[in-house]
């Protein structure tokens, strides 16, 4: 359903809002990764204010729509929307990166309320949704599993890995979103190392791409919607594989009984979000530098007073 | 028939099945009466058995393909959904191709993936180095939450693999690949992780041993009784992590003297483990570790490997006597310190 005039300026002012805690956060922590950050506040806004079913006073209830930041090092991104949606205290967000504190640079799901899963290392978020999306199925939950993934990110050969088994057990619980904003640390992406046509390489792996931009509100509410209907039937399993009859361990030949592919109607489906990194801070745009950064007071000032002038 | 168990491995089937064998059929046994158990592989559900688990539960059973990875990924994922994923793969494929997942997806996060590795050590010795394993003691020890457990037989490999699901997070569960005899007769036996098995009395020399050098340090404790006329104490250290301290302590108080044997390099392994305990202990023992000595194994079956590093009765025979002619310093405050 498309989404109302209200509920865009909803989500507007609370990714604009959220942008500006994002500063505050590089300045309280030290530094942060805030170019990756602010490409992704406009996801994460509509995924936690209007698609992601999630109980912030029940942080553990077994039902909740799970969502997986592959891209750990936004967590400076990610940890205040979930002080926003009410899991902690955003007073709580200026302890980050300090002793003791339970916000890193990298979210840690075992010390952050409402992170169920920690991430960091690149290339590893996907294969834990397969695993999530696997087990909810064999468990007749309806959840979905939303999995945030950088662009430079998808150099890491596990990302495919990963890829190539959603698409097997056809996992449509399952929801691979990517954040290309075409940077990573050492420069473009298409100038490190190419991942175009990024696109084709996820259709040639069985997914249907919904390309967005991904800052527009409208765009991304249709292909979430599209996403989320796709994954109406993951509770159904797909049973057990016809292919193999029951044989002997070790006979040569007997192949191995094991859960199927599922539904075969309908791809599952990937979004390919088009970012910017470091939107809505006029000189963090496009700009490498941001991809890490920390600020003083007058940095900030400037960071925040750019966001101000976006609305 | 086992009283513990219910199921009836004997020495004479555990003889004429591999212990990943034992431990496929175990599974499957597990799998009727906890239905939060699933099984997950890499294109090795034959070779390491879990095919019997398969086979009984295919709605169950995730087989990923050729992508190590992705298996251990998937089996986090598993986990945080509520479920209990046997994981298994040939160990070097698990501890080092996929060592990050299992440090940072299962081992960070806490949870209970039972990672069954086979073809642990020289066990598949005719695949070449590509295929052996003689480092995934030192990885696993140093991953803090994993349980690292080295069982001596597959009878063994039963209890540890039963064992195991109690323990809330991650545990490695390292076998071979043949047709090792068993040490022991049947399941009745008191099989506790983290508790030691002492397998023979004896006061002159302990030798601390895990998986296949169990049976091989007890065939070489008798040699050494009938043609030495020494005592010698067997100790089956079948969970390197967390060791058995008392055992440890009991045995370098007792018997002054130390032989650690292992199917795994010398460094990192179940010898330095021990090693550890005595040095913080503070108390002087002589002592030898003995394995592979930091370098990549010969070509060749098992059998023949296993005879060549000194892993076998005799090797451990030559070994013990070596130890015996040692000096180390008679302490007479012994008792004081």
């Amino acid at each position: 359903m498309p989404i109302t005039p209200d509920e865009k300026k909803r989500l507007k002012n609370i990714a604009q809002e959220l942008r500006l805690t994002m500063i505050d956060v590089m300045a309280w922590s030290g530094g942060a990764h805030i170019g990756g950050s602010l490409s992704i506040a406009d996801i994460l806004t509509i995924l936690y204010f209007k698609y992601l079913n999630v109980k912030p006073d029940d942080p553990q209830w077994e039902d909740r729509d799970r969502f997986i930041l592959s891209k750990g090092h936004s967590a400076a991104g990610f940890i205040p929307v979930l002080a926003k949606k009410g899991y902690f205290p955003e007073e709580e967000l200026r302890s980050f990166n300090h002793f003791g504190s339970p916000f890193a640079m990298h979210p840690d799901s075992n010390k952050v309320i409402g992170c169920d899963v920690s991430t960091g290392s690149l290339g590893h978020g996907l294969s834990m949704a397969v695993g999530l999306g696997l087990g909810a199925r064999y468990l007749g939950k309806t959840y979905k599993i939303v999995c945030l993934l950088g662009d430079g990110e998808c150099c890491e050969g596990s990302v495919w890995e990963a890829a190539m088994a959603l698409s097997h057990f056809r996992l449509k619980n399952v929801i691979p979103v990517v954040d290309r904003n075409r940077l990573m640390i050492d420069g473009f992406t298409e100038d490190i190392m190419a991942l175009e046509p990024f696109a084709d390489k996820w259709r040639a792996f069985g997914f249907e791409v919904l390309e967005v931009n991904g800052h527009d509100f409208d765009e991304l509410a249709a292909a979430f919607d599209k996403a989320w209907a796709a994954g109406e039937d993951a509770g159904d399993s797909g049973g057990s594989g016809e292919s193999g009859k029951a044989g002997e361990a070790g006979n040569a030949g007997d192949a191995v009984k094991t859960a199927k592919s599922g539904k075969t109607g309908g791809k599952p489906v990937m979004i390919l979000a088009n970012t910017v990194k470091g939107k809505g801070v006029d000189f963090m745009e496009n700009n490498v530098v941001y991809h890490y950064a920390s600020g003083d007071s007058a940095l900030c000032e400037k960071a925040k007073a750019s966001i101000m002038r976006e609305s | 028939m086992s009283v513990i168990t219910g199921t009836n491995w004997t020495a004479y089937d555990a003889a004429t099945m591999t212990a990943r064998e034992i431990y496929g059929r175990t599974l499957a046994e597990m799998g009727k009466t906890n239905d939060k158990i699933v099984g997950v592989t890499a294109d090795l559900a034959k070779t390491t058995a879990i095919v019997h688990f398969a086979n009984a539960y295919p709605d169950r059973f995730f087989n990923v393909g050729i992508a190590e990875q992705n298996l251990f990924g998937i089996s986090a994922g598993l986990a945080k959904a509520g479920l209990i994923p046997f994981a298994s793969t040939m160990a070097v494929f698990a501890c080092l191709r996929a060592g990050e997942q299992i440090r940072t997806d299962i081992a960070y996060q806490n949870l209970p993936v039972k990672i069954i590795a086979t073809h642990a050590g020289i066990s598949f010795g005719h695949a070449g180095t590509t295929h052996h394993c003689t480092e995934d003691f030192a990885v696993m020890r140093s991953i803090a939450n994993m349980t690292v457990i080295c069982p001596a037989d597959g009878i063994e490999t039963s209890r540890a693999v039963r064992a195991c699901v109690d323990i809330p997070g991650p545990v490695y569960i390292r076998i071979g690949r043949g047709f090792e005899p068993p040490c022991y007769k049947d399941e009745n036996y008191d099989f506790e992780i983290g508790k030691a098995v002492t397998m023979r009395d004896g006061t002159d020399l302990t030798i601390i041993c895990c998986g296949i050098a169990v049976l091989q340090s007890l065939e070489a404790a008798k040699t050494l009784a009938e043609q030495d006329g020494l005592s010698v104490r067997v100790i089956n250290m079948h969970t390197i992590k967390p060791i058995d301290r008392e055992a440890i302590i009991k045995a370098v108080t007792e018997t002054r003297r130390i032989l650690t044997v292992e199917e795994h390099n010398v460094v990192g392994g179940l010898g330095d483990a021990v090693a550890s305990v005595i040095a913080e202990s503070g108390k002087g023992c002589a002592f030898k570790k003995h394995g592979i000595y930091d370098e990549f194994s010969l070509i060749g079956y098992a059998e023949d490997l296993y005879a060549h590093y000194g892993l076998d009765a005799n090797g451990i025979v030559d070994q013990v006597r070596g130890m015996m002619g040692l000096e180390f310093e008679e302490d007479e405050n012994w008792d004081d310190e």
